[in-house]
């Protein structure tokens, strides 16, 4: 006997199809039967009642971190992928720096294995630019590309040689996979913890200038010019890089970007933290928050109002979370000595949803953003609620304020800025091929 | 600081949140320390029965050495832990060492540490011990800067339409943000002056400043004749051989000749200025030796300063405002 699922009387949006109406969406067997107004449901069908909530294609991270393998401690592929489903999240492309490094056929497998065994969602491994992503010599980019891989980083590391990366953009060109660049300057960056500006004069802590960021940004774009090869600029932060970034795309050279959450709605004024005393401008011991340092770092005012503008006007492909999930020590010492990362999954749509409430931006661009852009950028057949494709679905209430607790996170990292702040968008139901996932 | 006697808990963190009033308190209790500090037979049994520990992670002389001395002559027991030689070596977490301190139900934690902020993320995980900030990285030195304030106040009388210079690696100088959240809040006309790579770059970008800051009031300047033009105050910052080797500078030399404290120099400045260096000084390169042990420095009398200074805070902290000595 077929399984159906029927989602009644939600705001149904999906940039892919220009929908966005009140209608019905009837599942049969993990596919998506039908769309439309007052659907009849079979026999012994799961109604799901989505009135005044909206539903949409399944969000897709291109940018993840699971830990898994090596790192158990601080995320698992079990841990992350449910804390995606959560998040609403049915895809997640997860970041090669693993131990040993996603470098070869094998970890890419193994991966991929733990995640159909383990996981509740579609995991895609990145697989390194660069064996060992020690930047020297590029990994076997066909076999990793035959192993399901849908794209190359070297992550956290950059491909400092030019050479390496103009090679790296030739050679992936012919697999039609994208080079992902983490943009920074070594050199310009050396010892520094956030970013540079007033905050970090007065908290005495050394910056990261914009400029470490836009020079590569401007190499990157210049070999894609070169070479043709696809290259991708992970979590843009400045904006100078957008502005290199929306000069490039007018020439058609082949560039894309995303941009993270709190890079969208966080400045670095949030790590000089609250409660002031005599001042404005004095702190107190909420000052130096490490769960406020990433990589890049959370930027200033300006540069984050110029993220929300890129995203409006198209400069910005996608949202990805860059989710770093970290355990309680890497956090819980002096701001020098913490990891960079934000455990993002779990709090990605109600962040994104604050440019909504605050008509910074709208609805359908925020979808778009995690559902259609990301399934284009990966050629992909989901992140779309068309007849006949995967019933990846998330529902979520617009309006629905909520705490941030991240004891209750479901993901093992507990590391977020905005433990004890609410939000606005809550994810209420995932569905991932057919399959209700979440809750 | 709160010197708020609800407060069970009362920090010496930074002077950004030092008002005006908490200034007077500590200086006339400063007053009364230097009374004592000039007697035959230095003690007080101020704070008996009181433990005192200095966590320095970063070697120093005369910081610790003045603390110690401060805590001595209060009568307070005083145990010295640096991170050479404990279990810091052995890659135990400032988290747990400090909760190991807390447990031995020590009052006072005095911290050193070559990361910003880390007495704040103490006073954050410690709630029954009083942290004092002895330098953190490149954020904040308020001790010190508590004692240089007590003399200009001493010599100017009053802060206000003074002009007084810090000349040096700004950048990295924890003595001079700390002194400059002071001079603000005391209402000194402040200039700094070095090369633009050992000032913050975002102070050359007035517009990245929001309007309110109080950092606004900082006028910067590159040339030092021009800085030390009616200087009242001169302060130099110790330059450290690295920057050097950093890239910040070309030479030693170069930053003598440019930035220098010479006598020369010193006659554009108001007649009865004053020199002052945190110390240790490297003479000739940061000011001239003439110049150290001329009649215009007070570079010892700072460190006099120091132990009274801290006396001071150690009392006020512990007990209030100072009375008299057989209190």
């Amino acid at each position: 006997m077929k399984s159906h699922i029927l989602i009644k009387n939600g705001r149904v949006i999906d940039p892919s199809i220009n929908k966005d109406e009140l209608c019905d969406i009837l599942i049969e067997d993990g596919i998506i039967k039908q769309l439309g107004p007052k659907l009849i449901a079979p026999n012994n069908s799961t109604i799901i009642n989505a009135a005044n909530k909206i539903v949409c294609p399944g969000f897709i991270d291109v940018h993840c971190h699971l830990r898994e393998p090596g790192e158990e401690h601080k995320e698992t592929i079990a841990t992350g992928t449910k804390a995606a489903a959560a998040g609403g999240f049915t895809t997640v492309c997860t970041m090669p720096n693993t131990i040993p490094p996603t470098d070869n056929r094998s970890v890419v497998e193994l991966i991929k294995n733990t995640a159909v065994k383990e996981g509740v969602i579609r995991v895609l491994p990145i697989a390194c630019v660069t064996a060992g992503s020690l930047g020297n010599t590029l990994t076997e980019m066909y076999d990793l590309a035959t192993a399901g891989v849908i794209g190359f980083s070297d992550d956290g590391n950059p491909v400092e040689n030019s050479n390496i990366m103009r090679q790296a953009l030739n050679y992936s060109a012919d697999l039609n996979l994208p080079i992902i660049n983490h943009c920074e300057t070594k050199e310009l960056s050396q010892g520094t913890v956030m970013n540079e500006g007033w905050v970090a004069t007065q908290l005495g802590l050394r910056g990261m200038p914009n400029a470490s960021e836009e020079t590569m940004v401007a190499r990157d774009i210049a070999l894609a010019q070169l070479t043709g090869g696809h290259v991708h600029i992970a979590h843009v932060s400045t904006a100078g890089s957008l502005e290199l970034i929306r000069q490039a795309k007018l020439k058609n050279i082949n560039v894309t970007c995303e941009v993270t959450p709190h890079h969208l709605t966080l400045s670095d004024i949030l790590i000089m933290g609250s409660n002031k005393t005599l001042n404005e401008f004095s702190i107190t011991n909420s000052a130096y928050n490490t769960n406020a340092k990433v990589n890049p770092p959370l930027r200033s005012n300006a540069d984050m109002e110029e993220m929300v503008n890129g995203l409006n006007d198209g400069t910005i492909d996608m949202i990805a979370t860059d989710h770093a999930p970290h355990s309680a020590p890497d956090k819980i010492c002096t701001f020098n000595e913490a990891a960079f990362g934000i455990s993002v999954l779990e709090t990605a749509l109600a962040s994104a949803l604050t440019l909504v409430h605050e008509k910074k931006s709208d609805i359908n661009t925020i979808i778009n953003k995690l559902t259609f852009s990301p399934a284009k950028f990966l050629n992909s057949d989901f992140g779309t609620l068309q007849k006949g494709r995967s019933a990846d679905i998330t529902i979520f209430d617009l309006d629905k304020k909520w705490l941030v607790e991240p004891s209750r996170f479901i993901s093992k990292g507990k590391n977020s800025p905005l433990n004890g702040t609410y939000l606005k968008g809550k994810v209420e139901t995932t569905i991932f091929r057919g399959k209700i996932i979440y809750p | 600081m709160n010197i708020d006697e609800k407060h069970t808990n009362k920090n010496m963190l930074d002077l950004d949140s030092f008002s005006q009033k908490d200034f007077k308190t500590l200086f006339l209790n400063t007053d009364s320390m230097m009374g004592i500090l000039s007697k035959d037979i230095k003690k007080i049994p101020a704070l008996r029965g009181k433990s005192i520990v200095t966590l320095f992670f970063e070697p120093s002389t005369r910081t610790r050495a003045s603390f110690e001395q401060a805590g001595k002559i209060l009568n307070a027991d005083v145990i010295n832990i640096s991170s050479m030689g404990s279990s810091v070596t052995k890659g135990e977490s400032l988290h747990n060492t400090a909760l190991t301190i807390q447990s031995m139900k020590c009052d006072i934690i005095i911290i050193r540490h070559p990361d910003s902020g880390a007495p704040y993320f103490l006073s954050k995980y410690l709630n029954n011990t009083i942290i004092i900030n002895a330098g953190d990285g490149m954020h904040a030195h308020p001790t010190q800067a508590l004692l240089d304030l007590y003399i200009m106040q001493k010599h100017l009388k009053t802060f206000k339409n003074k002009k007084v210079v810090i000349v040096g690696d700004l950048l990295h100088s924890r003595v001079a943000r700390s002194n400059i959240w002071g001079l603000i809040t005391l209402g000194a006309d402040i200039t700094v002056c070095g090369p633009r790579t050992l000032l913050p770059q975002d102070w050359f970008k007035y517009e990245s400043l929001p309007y309110k800051h109080p950092f606004n009031k900082i006028t910067i300047e590159t040339k030092i004749e021009n800085a030390l033009h009616n200087a009242d105050v001169i302060m130099a910052l110790r330059i450290q051989k690295e920057r050097q080797v950093n890239g910040l500078l070309p030479s030693m030399r170069e930053y003598s000749k440019l930035y220098g404290i010479t006598d020369k120099r010193m006659q554009i400045a108001n007649d009865n200025a004053i020199v002052m260096h945190p110390g240790p000084v490297n003479e000739g390169i940061e000011i001239d030796s003439d110049v150290v042990h001329g009649n215009q420095s007070v570079i010892q009398k700072q460190v006099t300063t120091g132990v009274a200074i801290r006396m001071a805070l150690l009392y006020t902290l512990c007990v209030g405002t100072y009375k008299n000595e057989s209190e």
